[in-house]
């Protein structure tokens, strides 16, 4: 937190504020020192606010509308879409906003990657944002179960039949998180209560991450460590404020675009046919945004190790920092990380793609290569690389490289 | 930082090509030029109720449209039917209603706040009426169908005699565009199968394509004014976004004249 005292200019101000100092925080925030060289990856975080919000809202007029029950769950999201005043922007706005939230986090975990943002001292934020991410593929796996089309019903299967593999207690588990002996009204139930609660949590989450943010400050594109505030910095408000704002807006475009002119194509069109128990879809494919994990679940022959396989992937990213020791953040600074960095974005895409696909022949192959590179990468790639590569001098401050006149390279 | 964005645009070719996999389908749909495709698209009211004609007189034989009401016909961005006529057309349907006060159901004619009538009283009695095959409710039909609007009308014109060796169980047919190629629901459509009250040619293609676009209504009543009020946002967004980047390069400004 920055060191200096706040005291508000109106007597009311300074009164409540010794009692709540609601404006002090308000200051802070206002005032917290940012990096002048942050470029527009860095405007994620905004944008996923500002996502989590929307879900919220429309989330809420949409439960309001919505009726949780097997038989009545279909047609009540057609009322919404049909009958209720302005339903279908508030449920495709929804819908789409789930797989523009998604977007925009692998956006933002990614960026972390390239720049080192999970190295000491922000390994709790990096945590706490891995606990996000958790949350928010729960909350959006129970979300898609709730229009109770097809593909909710049969992925709620599956995914849910998942827990089967553990050995002796599997079975119960999973009758216990069905509320009987099939994917039925009691798992739809406790699905809309789950879906309602997490993102609350998701938001309280969110405020730790910030708070723990706001210890060290942001990371920056070189990587380095920065006196703040200093000439280095720039306050939050306007620069930041603005510079977010303005890559919101790109972001809204784009978004608005989905909603207003192609609101189905990142579904699937067999949620528009209602749940039928007796009638399995030919492919059973998740969302797009978890098809990566998709992929790797089926790459193994075995249910068990599958299950194994995708929690791990999930839980070696929370070992990141401990992993990757290089003492160099940004991969700018990286020649070999670089590489490797740009390998792994190719092989999450490799991933994603085999993932939509039926598990069967090639397909099968490259999910079986790109899963054992992706932890190749984690356990072995990084782990080595800490020792071996030979990182390039780094700048003492961010005004320094500017002056060296390659300021391209660094904004 | 050259090749690193070289390898992102590989990455997005990639990516696109990719799609093109995904969406791919064996057979090759026929396209049309549908009218409500494209950013700009609105439906073609005559063409809208035509499709109406056709579905009431043939398609509702089988199929059932639950999530519509007659009211709907004469809604902004529909088939748009007057008034009067959408009383007219409710009142040909007979409604089951009740219980009156002696507890008696009982039968009026239709008003324009009633929902579709069901050719059957549930699913169960559609399949024994139909060798065992469900005729889907027709509601949401385009949208719960890869290809959409395209696929419906290229099944409603893929009938054709089967290919030499291939074997059709009794009451199945040949389709070029049914997935495995077997429908249990026989060609629907013949010329001249309607007659259109605006006098248009009602051959088995126009036919298609008019219950298609009334079904692509059917399944998105609500495209019109998504189109138009998306324009709205759009336009609206970019101004704002022009607005606010120009005053962040005056914010900036002052920070960039520093180094
Ligand atoms: C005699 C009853 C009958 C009539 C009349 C009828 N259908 Fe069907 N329809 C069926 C049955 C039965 C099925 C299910 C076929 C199957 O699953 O093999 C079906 C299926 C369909 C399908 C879904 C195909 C798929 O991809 O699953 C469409 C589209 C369709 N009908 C359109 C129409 C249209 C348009 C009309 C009016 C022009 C119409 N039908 C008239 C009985 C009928
Ligand atoms: C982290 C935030 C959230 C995410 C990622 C999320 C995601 C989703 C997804 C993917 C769907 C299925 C969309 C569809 O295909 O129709 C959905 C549906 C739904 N969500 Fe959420 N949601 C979030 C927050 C909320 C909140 C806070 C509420 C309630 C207050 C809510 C209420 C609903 C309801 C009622 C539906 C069913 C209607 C529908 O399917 O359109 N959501 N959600």
């Amino acid at each position: 937190m920055s060191e200096h005292h706040y005291t508000p200019s109106s007597k009311f101000g300074k009164w409540f504020n010794d009692r709540l100092p609601l404006l002090t925080l308000g200051d802070h925030l206002a005032s917290y020192p940012t990096p002048k060289n942050l470029n527009y990856w860095w405007t994620f975080g905004g944008i996923l606010t500002f996502c989590l919000v929307t879900q919220i809202v429309t989330g809420l007029v949409l439960a309001m509308h919505y009726v949780a029950h097997a038989d009545m769950a279909f047609d009540s999201v057609e009322h919404i879409m049909r009958n209720v005043n302005y339903g279908w922007l508030i449920r495709y706005i929804h819908s789409n906003g789930a797989s523009m939230f998604f977007l925009a986090v692998y956006i933002h975990i990614f960026r972390a990657l390239f720049y080192g943002s999970y190295k000491s001292p922000r390994e709790i934020i990096w945590i706490l944002g891995m606990l996000i991410y958790l949350l928010m593929m729960a909350t959006a796996f129970m979300g898609y179960v709730l229009p109770w089309g097809q593909m909710s019903f049969w992925g709620a299967t599956v995914i849910t039949n998942l827990f089967s593999a553990i050995p002796l207690v599997g079975e119960s588990i999973v009758t216990w998180l069905w509320g009987g002996y099939a994917v039925d009204n009691p798992t739809l139930t406790r699905f809309f209560s789950l879906h309602y609660l997490f993102p609350f949590i998701i938001l309280g989450l969110v405020v730790l991450h910030i708070w723990a943010l706001h210890v060290p400050g942001n990371n920056n594109p070189v990587g380095i460590d920065i006196k703040k505030p200093s000439k280095d910095t720039v306050p939050f408000h306007p620069y930041i404020t603005i510079k977010d704002l303005f890559a919101l807006l790109i972001f809204l475009i784009i978004f608005s675009g989905f909603v207003f002119f192609s609101p189905n194509v990142l579904g699937h069109s067999d949620n528009y046919i209602q749940a039928n128990p007796m009638v399995t879809p030919k492919h059973i494919v998740p969302e797009w945004y978890l098809l990566p994990f998709y992929a790797i679940l089926r790459s193994v022959p075995d249910k068990l190790g599958g299950v194994v396989l995708l929690f791990a992937s999930i839980f070696i990213l929370m070992a990141l920092p401990w992993l990757d020791r290089s003492k160099v953040r940004s991969a700018i600074f990286r020649p070999i990380y670089k590489q490797f960095f740009w390998l792994l974005v190719l092989d999450v895409l490799v991933l994603g793609y085999v993932g939509a696909m039926p598990a069967e022949g090639l397909y099968l192959l490259i999910a079986r290569v790109s899963t054992a590179y992706y932890f190749l990468h984690f356990l072995v790639i990084l782990p080595v690389l800490s020792s071996f590569e030979k990182t390039e001098p780094l700048p003492l401050s961010i005004s320094a490289p500017v002056l060296t006149g390659n300021s391209n390279e660094y904004k | 930082m050259n090749i690193n964005k070289f390898i992102y645009i590989k990455l997005i070719i990639i990516l696109l090509f990719s799609s093109n996999i995904l969406f791919a389908s064996d057979t090759k749909l026929i396209k049309q030029n549908w009218s409500f495709k494209g950013v700009t698209g609105k439906f073609d009211r005559s063409s809208l109720q035509r499709g109406y004609q056709v579905y009431t007189e043939v398609c509702a034989s089988c199929h059932s449209m639950n999530l519509l009401s007659y009211r709907n016909l004469g809604e902004k961005g529909g088939p748009e039917f007057s008034l009067d006529q959408v009383k007219a057309i409710a009142a040909n349907f007979e409604i089951t209603d009740g219980p009156n006060s002696d507890g008696e159901m009982f039968t009026r004619p239709g008003r324009p706040s009633d929902k579709f009538v069901s050719p059957y009283p549930n699913v169960q009695a559609s399949m024994a009426a139909n060798g065992g095959a469900y005729p889907p409710d027709m509601s949401v039909l385009v949208k719960a169908r890869k290809g959409g609007s395209d696929y419906i009308y290229s099944l409603l014109v893929g009938y054709e005699d089967p290919p030499s060796g291939f074997k059709l169980d009794d009451g199945v047919y040949y389709n070029k565009y049914m997935d495995g190629n077997q429908i249990k629901m026989s060609n629907p459509l013949s010329d001249g199968l309607v007659s259109y009250s605006d006098g248009t040619n009602a051959t088995e293609s126009q036919m298609a394509k008019d219950v298609t676009h009334f079904l692509t209504w059917a399944a998105e009543p609500h495209l019109e004014n998504r189109h138009k009020t998306g324009w709205r946002v759009i336009i609206f967004l970019i101004i704002l976004t022009l607005l606010v980047y120009f005053s962040m390069k005056k914010v900036w400004s002052r920070i960039d004249s520093e180094k």
